[in-house]
């Protein structure tokens, strides 16, 4: 088995590498130590290691070079005699090398990951002991280069490739006209019927897109849905008022919610001052909120979007001023938070199936289709790899076991 | 005689003890009503993280990730790490995004900026889509993928690994199940996204009680910073 180290490593795990070395002084001491240069100690020599090799490290953006070598015969374990390896590197094939790590006995490879890319480079690798150095054994010259594909990881463009066919198909299945089915999700429901709640009352709409900014996907899905919400606040006349802790958040805000208004055909109700900043500060940003809530005391609360620690206190001010409550996040350590103190709640996935359910647009419906088709799919492989698991664990079918394995693999990141 | 940096002298430590306990206790005043106190503390927590969060992204953020990068040589005493360092000119592209982001304040030329949020947008989305297919639901597959029998020497071992490979293998495609929108919860379909709702609320529940767990030692160590400053009086 392979150990891999590369040039990172923790202040503990330096200080037992540099103790692996066991270096004589004078060689340690310095840069630009020749590794052949070591005087021939008494006892028998230490034998190097064997076949070093070293090549470029694959499937990466470069600056990387791996560095392999068999074993010191003489590194039979933590009793044997060798203490360790110390690798050296030079860009000159017979002069200027320096020592690049140390590392303990029992290791074979190991990763430079301060290579220059274009730059050749040429290796020596040597076993340590307390007594001295074995003769080194050197590799090269090899340069390092970035690739532009992981191949490692083509089955992930395989399973890509699958969803996103999947997820056109009916989306072009939409937009021709096709009928598509979703089924009733209750917390999207209630989104009426808490807009309807702050109309009769009199009492604007409180909508919070969480606390991340738009480079989270859950902020998006928010956004998205503050698109609908305001079309209806816009229809009903009602107020609305959407307090944010990003800049972007806001900038974005403020168009989803402006082209909302057009859309309603009330571009006279819009204003800048409906989505407003506050602070990115988390618990100041909560603080605020809470004033809101109390003060304006908002007939219907929202909150959906990225939400961490300030889940509960939020919920729990907007309950305790008696507004219907919709959650939706799909950050599962805040979900129970949102179940427990909210009316309605939309978990992880339905979240982002929010603004399709919502809009009854076809294409975005085509696109939750297809996204029901990627969980199919799942659903058919996860059934499908334990069946194979099972029978090859309980026949000990040799075939089976490697078709079990083969589809593990498939789904596994490299 | 030594000189005492002002900040650290025994009154100024003093008086941020009391600030800091005053100030916790008027926000723990909402816990009754809103009150001119929370009110106070409110705003200033607010002014003052927001004014706090523009100059650390303008310290961590444009300094060194777009100014360092296009004027290496003029970093001077700001940020000395970048001098010398050769000019990134590609780094133009975010400048003039950021701009764009910044038309909105000129209502004629507002419409630019959205070009910035499509870009952002866009970004997130491309990005996150192969974020999430790993982590959600290619590393999902991969680990439900276990056999429900293994045979082991001891009954009770395989009974129990029986039980927990079971759950896993039906607690996530009960899940999936409640999760796919395309077919009305009926039937057996309906009976499994029910028990995918059940799994996820165990779940939620065992979250449920260790995060409260963490709040009440949030608590505990608020409530004992206001002990400390209760005995510095007396």
């Amino acid at each position: 088995m392979l150990r891999k180290t590369g040039m990172r490593s923790t202040p503990t795990a330096i200080v037992l590498l540099l103790a692996a070395c066991s270096l004589p002084a004078a060689v340690a001491a310095g840069a630009g130590v020749e590794p052949q240069a070591v005087s021939q100690p008494a006892r028998q020599p230490l034998a190097p290691p064997g076949g070093v090799r070293a090549y470029d490290t694959g499937n990466d953006a470069g600056g990387s070079i791996t560095i392999e070598w068999d074993r010191s015969p003489d590194d039979t374990g933590p009793r044997g005699r060798v203490t360790g390896y110390e690798v050296f590197r030079s860009e000159s094939q017979n002069s200027g090398f320096e020592s690049l790590m140390c590392l303990p006995s029992g290791t074979t490879a190991c990763i430079d990951n301060s290579a220059v890319d274009g730059v050749e480079y040429y290796y020596r690798v040597r076993a340590t002991s307390p007594d001295a150095p074995s003769v080194a054994v050197g590799a090269g010259p090899v340069k390092s280069s970035g690739q532009w594909f992981n191949r490692a990881r083509l089955n992930l463009v395989v399973i890509a490739a699958i969803l996103v066919f999947a997820i056109v198909y009916y989306i072009i299945q939409g937009a021709k006209g096709k009928d598509l089915y979703i089924r009733k999700i209750s917390g999207l429901e209630a989104v009426d019927e808490a807009v309807g709640r702050a109309t009769e009352m009199g009492r604007p709409v409180l909508f919070i897109p969480g606390i991340q900014d738009m480079d989270n996907v859950q902020t998006v899905a928010g956004m998205t849905i503050l698109a609908n919400i305001a079309k209806r606040t816009a229809t009903y006349e009602t107020a609305l008022d959407v307090p944010v802790s990003r800049s972007i958040v806001m900038s974005t805000g403020r168009e989803t919610v402006k082209q909302a208004y057009l859309e309603a055909g009330r571009p006279d109700l819009y204003s800048d001052d409906i989505v407003h900043y506050i602070t990115d500060e988390q618990f100041g940003y909560v603080a605020a909120v809470d004033g809101i809530m109390v003060r304006q005391k908002p007939a219907a609360c929202f909150y959906l979007g990225a939400f961490f620690a300030e889940s509960l206190i939020l919920a729990e001010t907007g309950n305790s001023i008696g507004a219907i409550q919709v959650a939706g996040t799909a950050m599962p350590t805040q979900l129970p938070f949102f179940v427990a103190a909210c009316d309605y709640t939309l978990i992880g996935e339905e979240l982002f199936a929010a603004s399709a359910y919502l809009s009854k647009d076809r294409m975005m419906m085509g696109s939750l289709k297809g996204q029901d088709a990627g969980k199919a799919v799942a659903m058919l492989f996860i059934l499908a790899g334990v069946a194979v698991a099972t029978l090859a664990a309980a026949t000990g079918n040799e075939t089976l076991a490697g078709l079990g394995e083969w589809l593990r693999q498939f789904f596994a990141i490299n | 005689m030594e000189d005492t940096p002002i900040l650290a002298s025994p009154l100024a430590q003093t008086i941020s003890l009391w600030i800091a306990a005053l100030l916790t206790l008027m926000i723990f005043s909402f816990l009754y009503k809103d009150n001119p106190a929370y009110k106070f503390a409110e705003h200033l927590f607010v002014g003052v993280s927001a004014a706090y969060w523009m100059t650390v992204g303008f310290w961590t953020t444009l300094i060194p990730n777009l100014m360092a990068k296009l004027f290496p040589s003029r970093m001077g005493t700001i940020f000395p790490v970048a001098v010398g360092n050769r000019a990134e000119y590609f780094y133009i592209v975010p400048l003039v995004f950021g701009i764009l982001l910044l038309t909105r304040l000129y209502s004629r030329l507002a419409w630019l900026s959205r070009w910035a949020m499509a870009f952002i947008i866009g970004f997130a989305a491309g990005t996150n889509f192969t974020r999430y297919l790993q982590s959600d639901f290619v590393t999902q597959i991969h680990s439900t993928m276990i056999p429900l029998y293994e045979p082991t020497g001891n009954i009770m071992t395989a009974v129990g690994r029986i039980f927990s490979n079971l759950v896993v293998v039906i607690g996530v495609v009960c899940a999936l199940i409640y999760f796919y929108f395309s077919k009305p919860h009926e039937g057996s379909f309906g009976k499994a996204a029910r028990v995918g709702i059940w799994v996820l609320m165990a779940a939620f529940g065992a979250s449920f009680g260790y995060t409260v767990m963490a709040r009440v030692s949030l608590l505990t160590g608020r409530m004992s910073f206001l002990i400390t400053w209760v005995q510095s009086i007396f």
